[in-house]
């Protein structure tokens, strides 16, 4: 590890990890500080995994032109660093004619930012596309697509490690002092020095900037909640199904998403909280989202709930405004050098690859650049056992053993895929890195089963003492020792 | 890709998996698999250390490991070929099973097949409790693995959540080990777990339980620092003011089992709403012939005793099918009547005899059980204490369901 640099990026959310990645296509020298235990562990790793279209935000702006963009790259990018992506359509529903009007508006908009192939069905179209739901009236959107954003932030980041670019985990940015060409940033594991810093720091971008002397973002964060439906109900939509937009609301209504993992996501609820910790999930919003979701889904049962999460959006505007922003990119007149990303909510997941973009240009308005030759888009990763055919099977285990042990149960995860997940490039070693890596233990039985197999394996694999061993790092101890030492 | 043909294949290796397949053999079946994906026999029993099983079956309290064991050479003896660190990853209606361990995928070919996956826990998930998502909250039997099978503590001031035979015997055993458990909630207004176990586990150690009461709150993000429990109404609706705060480091749950059927879904096998376990007629066969079930993919049971003793007839089943290649379907339906959540077996041939399970739907005292088929009393038998957690278990000879008609209805009575 150096302490000097060309580009310190703080934050490893998916845009974070996204700027480290394209910037090592360049002759450039990277760290990406982030300080919880992985990639991925704020808003990042708890939305909807989208890819939106963008045919909800307002024309002209940075948004409609980033979400655009983005969504334009990303299914090429998702074959490049082997994440799955589905084109699944969206569509969105009216209930009543009353909200027929809004279809149309909504797609005039999508039409003006470049969306293709936008339409409006009736209800026998949406009967005959989805059958289990009604409305009056939809827009379909047909290009919209699904991934799973905390393997696609994680992608990027071992991509990007690979590439020469330094991650440093657990490293909680304390001050940032020096100027452009000389930034000192102060973190929890020691001083780095960079020329240019990047503020990717999500919910904190507001307090990042603050550090370094820069005072004028402040960030509500506002709370969405999920509950997730088990992957035996899958049937019941084949694609995404969006209320129309509440008026003046924060979010985008109630939704229902197939994930790329076949369980379908209800949420997320939108309320503001004082909190960038309050990141828990409430009882009264989760038996909400379950009414709302049945009001489309009716056969939705409470019993297909696995179960709920939930998320925070970096909201630039405050609750009694309410309504939306526009992202805030921008480099401040006070301070050059750090660039800031403040207020990325969605789309900011399909957007990321298109921020990367422009942070990449801004980088080399002070830094020339080369590109690295070395640099490989291309990520090897564990082949999903549980999607191949039984005869695709029989030759990974054939060629490999491991392929042939069932770790995780409920989703067919084999130890060669949690070996993998154990021995990634980024280092992270809790419990919560090799479930977001291998999806061991997201199951029905939330690993009732196969978590204390993957403790063994940790274990044995890597030397990490159950004492040492957590879940998310920071606290998130699993095991008070041996049961002998309740005694003392 | 490899195929074998098998006479009898059971999956699981649990204490059903273990009684149907040398039941199987005993009853004249040629070859016959047992196919279990952990490493050992003998399935949760491995765990469970503490005494009480076999004293309806076996006249002696055992430990989980002495019982297993016996039913382990047994399936030895009989000759009965044992796959381990094997996972079936599908079962056809045809009865062709595609199996996965280090040695390869493969398939077998089965005359008949015996489910005997066992259940899962209940998680938090499925409950919906709200609140942070932090480390230490496990499931009891995640405790009892983790404690008795790999000396580890995972915490020193557990609440339990739920009242079910598990948690109350790990909270019997956390407290000898010398952790603290400061109580038991539970939701309903009675216990989940048998009478048996709230007395030895909780009222022996001095552990309270407190009924109609749950959690509605996790504190901690990190290690799970606390728990909100509150008083339930009769209702479902938190009794205003009765919020309070308990400390712990760890959050125990043992809010139910779930039948393990992911196997049956894909054969098409029709399951029944309420056990979340196949449809059976009185010779454990299920919707797609030829294919069985017993024990707790079945039936959520109490006591193992009774798992083993409705897997060998499941057991015997499967070979008398692999022998003759059809049994016929039972036509007789039985209904679960007034006060009877549910009855296995859910059909009966009205040829043989018959052994009943069956739960109440809420705890009472001094209640006749009565068969009744077309106004006719078949059996009438007293009950003098009756509890959902309990099941009830009754023989009807062949004699009373020969003349019987279409339903047999099953009810409490005064």
């Amino acid at each position: 590890m150096k302490q000097e640099y060309d580009v310190a990026v703080v934050g490893g959310g998916v845009v974070g990890c996204a700027i480290a990645r394209e910037l090592s296509r360049y002759r450039l020298s990277v760290v990406l500080l982030e300080k919880e235990s992985d990639v991925a562990r704020g808003t990042s790793g708890k939305n909807s995994g989208v890819v939106h279209t963008g045919f909800n935000v307002p024309k002209g702006s940075l948004k409609a032109r980033l979400n655009v963009l983005g969504a334009s790259m990303f299914e090429d990018m998702c074959t490049t660093l082997n994440v799955p992506f589905k084109r699944v359509g969206k569509l969105v529903v009216a209930l009543t004619s009353a909200e027929a009007p809004d279809l149309e508006k909504l797609k005039g908009l999508g039409d003006a930012n470049g969306v293709p192939s936008l339409e409006i069905i009736d209800s026998k179209e949406i009967k005959r596309i989805e059958p289990n739901i009604s409305g009056y009236a939809a827009m379909h959107a047909p290009s919209a697509a699904i991934t799973c954003p905390f393997r696609f932030t994680i992608a990027l980041a071992e991509s990007a490690v690979a590439n020469g670019t330094d991650i440093l985990l657990e490293a909680n940015v304390k001050g940032i002092s020096g100027k452009l060409g000389e930034f000192r940033i102060n973190t929890t594991r020691g001083t780095v020095r960079s020329k240019l810093v990047v503020n990717s720091a999500g919910l904190y971008a507001d307090h990042v900037a603050r550090l370094a002397g820069v005072r004028r973002y402040k960030i509500y964060p506002c709370r969405g909640e999920y509950v997730i439906i088990d992957k035996a109900r899958s049937d019941l939509i084949q694609r995404m199904i969006y209320p129309v937009p509440p008026k003046g609301g924060s979010g985008l209504g109630v939704h229902l998403t197939p994930t790329i993992d076949g369980n379908i996501l209800i949420g997320p609820s939108a309320a503001y909280v004082r909190s960038k910790t309050s990141d828990g999930t409430t009882g009264a919003m989760a038996r909400q989202l379950l009414k709302e979701a049945r009001e489309l889904l009716p056969g939705l049962s409470p019993r297909d709930v696995i179960t709920a999460y939930a998320g925070l959006r970096p909201k630039t505007v405050s609750s009694a405004v309410g309504g939306f922003n526009d992202f805030t990119i921008e480099e401040v007149p006070e301070l050059p050098g750090m660039m800031h990303m403040v207020g990325i909510e969605s789309p900011g997941l399909t957007a990321a690859p298109a921020i990367a973009l422009d942070i990449a240009k801004w980088a080399g308005t002070y830094l020339p650049l080369r590109s690295n030759s070395e640099f490989q888009p291309q990520r090897k990763a564990a082949v999903p056992f549980n999607e191949l055919l039984p005869e695709q099977q029989a030759e990974l285990v054939d060629a490999d053993p491991d392929y042939g042990q069932i770790v995780c149960r409920c989703e067919s995860i084999t130890r060669k895929e949690i070996l993998e997940a154990i021995h990634n490039p980024l280092g992270a070693q809790t419990i919560g890195a090799i479930k977001y890596r291998s999806r061991a233990t997201m199951g029905r039985c939330q690993g009732g089963f196969c978590g204390p197999n993957i403790e063994k394996i940790l274990e044995e694999e890597m030397g990490v003492r159950p004492t040492e061993m957590s879940l998310k790092g920071d606290g998130s101890w699993l095991f008070t020792g041996s049961t002998k030492d309740l005694r003392n | 890709m490899r195929t074998e043909e098998v006479d009898v294949a059971v999956i699981g290796g649990g204490p059903s998996g273990l009684a149907a397949a040398v039941a199987a053999r005993k009853a004249g079946a040629g070859r016959v698999v047992l196919i279990e994906r952990g490493e050992q026999l003998g399935g949760i029993l491995n765990q469970c250390i503490h005494d009480g099983f076999g004293t309806k079956n076996m006249g002696k309290a055992l430990t989980g490991p002495e019982y297993a064991q016996i039913y382990i050479d047994q399936a030895s003896e009989a000759g009965v070929s044992c796959y381990l660190n094997t996972m079936v990853l599908n079962l056809t209606p045809g009865r062709e099973l595609t199996v996965c361990s280090k040695e390869g995928v493969r398939r077998i070919r089965a005359k008949s097949v015996v489910l005997c996956m066992g259940c899962r826990e209940r998680t938090r998930g499925a409950i919906g409790i709200p609140g942070y998502r932090p480390a230490g909250v496990f499931t009891a039997g995640v405790v009892q693995y983790y404690m008795n099978m790999r000396n580890l503590a995972v915490g020193r001031k557990v609440v339990v959540l739920g009242s079910g035979d598990v948690g109350l015997i790990m909270a019997r055993r956390l407290t000898l080990e010398g952790a603290q458990v400061p109580c038991v909630a539970e939701i309903l207004p009675y216990p989940s777990g048998l009478m048996r176990n709230v007395v030895q586990c909780l009222e022996d150690y001095g552990i309270p339980l407190y009924l109609s009461t749950t959690a509605v709150e996790i504190h901690g993000r990190n290690r799970i620092t606390g728990v909100t429990l509150a008083k339930i109404g009769p209702r479902g609706g938190i009794v205003p003011g009765s919020k309070r705060l308990v400390e712990c480091d760890t959050l125990m749950l043992s809010v139910g089992l779930i039948a393990e059927n992911e196997l049956a879904k894909k054969a098409g096998v029709a399951l029944s709403p309420i056990t979340g376990g196949p449809v059976v007629d009185d010779r454990f066969q299920t919707s797609v012939p030829g294919i069985f079930s017993a024990g707790n993919a079945l039936q959520v049971h109490d006591l193992v005793d009774y798992v083993s003793l409705e897997a060998e007839k499941a057991g015997q089943s499967a070979a008398m099918h692999a022998q003759i290649g059809k049994l016929p379907q039972a036509s007789i339906r039985v209904k679960p009547g007034q006060g009877i959540r549910y009855v296995v077996p859910q059909y009966i041939s009205g040829t043989e005899a018959v052994d009943f399970s069956m739960r109440v739907a809420a705890p009472d005292l001094d209640r006749y059980v009565v068969f009744r088929s077309g106004g006719q009393t078949v059996r009438k038998m007293k009950e003098n204490v009756l509890a959902p957690s309990s099941m009830i278990r009754f023989r009807v000879r062949a004699e009373r369901l020969q003349n019987i008609g279409s339903e047999l209805t099953v009810e409490l009575e005064a």
